[in-house]
């Protein structure tokens, strides 16, 4: 049986790279590869993982799932499940190569999806209910079938991981046949050893994917906060918490993308005091989102259909390294990480403390484009309905 | 000869007089307020009355030449593991008197201590500890109901508020001051606690004796009660603060009301709570308009409309058996923030049997309100206030990783003024100036001196809340909120870790 349930949150250090191409031009395995490969003092062959985004041209309307089980009798029961709640359009199991070193790997399949949504025999066009739908779909089947778990789930996009060091688990899920416009990679350096498949980076929900390089020491804060909103932190890893943050945030609350920067990572009272314009919505994130922030070291990549955005802690505690060469853009740990793929970029630069560095491909480049630099009206809250109190405003005498 | 008084035959303490160091200034007659030193003026000589020594020390600590120790009376009675002299005195007393044991401070019985039973944690390598003498770190807090989440809206390129917040208060560290009226302690108390509030950006409470009207100037940090008594409530007084206390319950004697008794009430008590000089203040148990919980709502939305909602009200229970449920009806009525006060918690007068056997301690009740309005979707939208028994800044951050925004204490501010936990609050006597309202008294504690102490005592707390923040690689204390994997148990069993919701120590 798998030891998913770790009694304890995994500990560990990383490195970490990503690329995009703004202008949607794919990109191949091969690149991202050669930079996490060149990190590899930053693992210790415990973990190591990839998401690329536009690897399934032709599908790009469906919600991918892949996959991971233990046995077939689990993947089955995940079968059972999407039919009964999904018009499954297109199943395979995802092609790996024999790896010497990589012994027992459990089951990769993938799934073409779309909800279906109960009483109705068509299928409904609203976007935040359909990917809330397989959202809880994807909480499902992790926390209630046995031995199966969901890496993925967005829409053109997948991830791949492992046990194991980068080069080993790129040559396992074949990694460089595919293209994608972005790429992140992930080396893992746990300091407790799971070795579970699903601990590995990158973690996703929906098209969101994280890797991260970090500790977040406000993780029983942050999961307490997110159970609130009904998301069920399963892996105690910190990455799957900043996941569901970032979704919650920016999916759900509708926040632009800067602003839920701000959130994760936002600037002291010292800082907020002194400032004019930006004051009042300053303290409210940091009232309102106290329990979103991310305290801890880190250094993460999340990227989404149509972005890539780096960001560190705020107070910068992990490196992270940018660079920029005509319309790549490539964030890493280490420059060397970048170097090795790009010798002569434009310009490097390392990202302050709490300072996002957000990349969006260019508007309509690819089908279901996602850009979030700018905010929509927030999911109304139930609970907040029912609790009315009257409010007035806080700032209204100054 | 008279019926006996069993219970004068067994002083509790024993005054040693060091006749060597004695100089006879009779400093101690002054200074006891119980009489328990005597001047024979025939024999010219100090002499002692045991019985009438209630341990406050008073005497001891001002004696110049050092002459006085007062110890437990070494007279025992025979060993008795269920029948202590506790017992078997308060038995007496109550023979002799016909009365309901009275006493002060909180509950005094050895029953478990949680925080005790708790340790935190600390960074080692995967993770750096901050230096807070180096780095920022922050113990702003903000208390009051929220929005689940903020709206944005963008102007000329800039991101900006789409909706203002509601009035909320801001504390610079989390730690207010409990209730505790004027009457109870001495204006003079109250005149520190204001002040050292004001300097600390915290907040005091008024407790349910009215607002002097000296100390009006520290509105702004002031929360107002209004309890059942009503004493001194009028709308300048609601408007006064920056959030009003609906109390319902206390912990330290959940079900009852308050008693000031009438030698404490005195020209200024009465002026401001309202009452003749003299007559006893008794505060009904129950608010005689909520014997529900919409009435409780009846007046949250009263007291809000009399301050056009421009303050906050919180709602303070005493932590009792079905505490979570009751924390989130006061929540759903409307209540800006849960004031939970635990079983440990003081008073200035309150039933013996109250004090120490009714309520359950605050640690559990923290977790279970916690617990519950996460269960509810709530807690995002409302702050939760613990209260009885903080002892230290550990206690403090132990709290507020076990799910509080903010703790108020009492009875560690009193001791931080010289109290000496006698026990006697009740008696109006207190010798170290501090509950009393007797003139003389009073001015054994100067206003300077109170908020001297409570400053420094606050202050330094801060510093090693900080320090413990920092240690756990924590920069900001919303981050340790609810924190439970900050802390771990040592020596609790099963069922009290699960209602603590934290792990024992060893396990990963
Ligand atoms: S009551 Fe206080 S002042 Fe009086 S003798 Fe006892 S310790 Fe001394
Ligand atoms: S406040 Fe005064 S009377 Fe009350 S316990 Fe302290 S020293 Fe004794």
């Amino acid at each position: 049986m798998w030891n998913r349930t770790l009694i304890s949150k995994e500990i560990s250090g990383c490195g970490i790279s990503g690329i995009i191409h703004k202008k949607g031009k794919l990109i191949s395995g091969e690149v991202i590869i050669k930079s996490i490969c060149c990190q590899e003092e930053r693992g210790n062959g415990l973990g190591a993982g990839f998401a690329a985004y536009g690897i399934y041209p032709g599908m790009e309307n469906f919600y991918t799932l892949h996959v991971m089980a233990e046995n077939s009798y689990a993947l089955e029961l995940v079968e059972e499940l999407l039919a009964h709640q999904t018009f499954l359009n297109y199943q395979e199991p995802i092609p790996t190569r024999k790896v010497k070193t990589i012994k027992n790997p459990p089951l990769f399949k993938r799934y073409f999806v779309r909800p279906k949504f109960e009483g109705e025999l068509t299928e409904i066009c609203d976007e935040l209910a359909e990917d809330n739908y397989i959202v809880k779909l994807v909480m499902e089947i992790n926390t209630k079938i046995e031995g199966a778990y969901v890496i993925s789930s967005g829409k053109n996009m997948g991830v791949f991981k492992g046990v194991g060091f980068p080069d080993e688990i790129a040559e396992f899920f074949r990694i460089e046949e595919y293209k994608a416009f972005i790429w992140t990679g992930h080396n893992r350096f746990p300091t407790n050893t799971p070795g579970w498949w699903g601990g590995a980076h990158p973690f996703t929900i929906l098209d969101w994917s994280i890797v991260h390089n970090g500790e977040i020491s406000s993780y029983g804060t942050n999961k307490r906060y997110l159970e609130l909103f009904g998301y069920k932190c399963t892996l105690l890893t910190d990455t799957e918490v900043v996941a569901y943050i970032l979704d919650l945030l920016i999916r759900r609350h509708g926040l632009p993308l800067k602003v839920a920067c701000l959130a994760l990572a936002p600037p002291f009272w010292m800082e907020i005091d002194e400032m004019s314009e930006e004051r009042e919505l300053l303290t409210a994130i940091r009232i309102i989102y106290g329990s979103a922030m991310l305290n801890g070291p880190f250094a993460i990549l999340f990227a989404y259909n149509g972005g890539l955005v780096g960001l560190n802690d705020r107070v910068k505690l992990r490196p992270l390294v940018a660079a920029e060469k005509g319309d790549l853009v490539y964030m890493a740990s280490e420059e060397a990480a970048i170097r090795a793929i790009c010798p002569d970029p434009d310009k490097v630069w390392a990202p302050k403390a709490g300072e996002p560095v957000i990349v969006e491909l260019e508007p309509n480049t690819i089908p279901n484009q996602r850009s979030y630099l700018k905010g929509r009206p927030r999911e109304e809250d139930e609970n907040e309905l029912r609790v009315k109190c009257a409010y007035t405003p806080l700032f209204a005498s100054k | 000869m008279g019926t006996p008084q069993f219970s004068t035959f067994y002083p509790d303490f024993y005054i040693e007089r060091l006749e060597n160091r004695c100089i006879k200034c009779k400093r101690c007659v002054k200074e006891c307020t119980y009489e328990a030193h005597l001047w024979d003026e025939k024999k010219k000589i100090l002499k002692e009355d045991h019985t009438k020594c209630i341990g406050c020390h008073r005497c001891e600590a001002m004696c110049p030449t050092k002459a006085i120790i007062i110890k437990p009376h070494p007279s025992q009675f025979r060993e008795h593991a269920n029948w202590t002299p506790w017992f078997i005195k308060n038995i007496y007393k109550q023979a002799d008197q016909g009365g309901v044991l009275l006493t002060s401070t909180g509950c005094a019985v050895p029953i478990k201590n949680y925080f005790d039973h708790l340790v935190l944690d600390a960074c080692q390598v995967t993770n750096p500890p901050i230096d807070p003498l180096r780095e920022p770190m922050e113990l702003r807090t903000y208390i009051g109901s929220k929005p689940s989440g903020i709206e944005v809206e963008e102007v000329n390129g800039k991101f900006r508020l789409k909706k203002p917040l509601p009035p909320l208060i801001k504390l610079e560290i989390p730690v207010m001051f409990a209730a505790m009226s004027f009457g109870a302690i001495s204006l003079h108390v109250h005149q520190g606690l204001a002040r050292a509030a004001r300097d600390l950006g915290t907040l005091y409470n008024t407790g349910e004796g009215g607002l002097h009207a000296s100390l009006y100037e520290y509105g702004s940090n002031t929360i107002v009660q209004c309890a059942s008594g009503r004493f001194g409530l009028h709308v300048d007084y609601l408007n006064a603060g920056v959030a009003i206390e609906i109390k319902i319950g206390q912990g330290a004697k959940p079900g009852i009301g308050g008693h000031l008794p009438g030698e404490k009430v005195t020209e200024e008590i009465s002026k401001t709570r309202m009452i003749p000089v003299g007559s006893d203040a008794l505060s009904p148990a129950p608010h005689h308009d909520i014997y529900s919980i919409e009435d409780l709502r009846g007046l949250i939305f009263a007291l809000k409309e009399a301050t056009e909602y421009k303050k906050l009200v919180f709602v303070k229970i005493a932590a009792v058996h079905n505490v979570a449920a009751i924390a989130s009806g006061i929540v759903r009525a409307g209540a800006d923030a849960v004031v939970i006060d635990g079983l440990k918690g003081g008073t200035g007068a309150a039933p013996t049997m109250f004090r120490d056997y009714i309520g359950i301690p605050i640690e559990l009740a923290i977790s279970a309100v916690d617990k519950r309005l996460r269960e509810e979707g709530l807690r995002h939208m409302t702050s939760i206030i613990a209260s009885g028994g903080i002892r230290c800044s550990a206690d403090v951050v132990k709290a507020i990783a076990l799910g509080a925004d903010a703790v108020y204490i009492g009875t560690a501010a009193l001791i931080a003024v010289g109290c000496s936990m006698c026990q006697r609050c009740y008696t109006g006597k207190c010798p170290w100036g501090i509950a009393t309202n007797n003139p003389e008294l009073i001015k054994r504690l100067p206003p300077e001196v109170a908020y001297e102490k409570i400053y420094n005592l606050v202050h330094a707390w801060g510093h090693e809340i900080k320090e413990m923040l920092g240690a756990m690689g924590l920069n900001s204390i919303e981050s340790l909120r609810g924190n439970r994997d900050k802390l771990r148990a040592v020596g609790l069993t099963k069922e009290e870790m699960e209602i603590l919701e934290v792990k024992h120590a060893g396990e990963v």
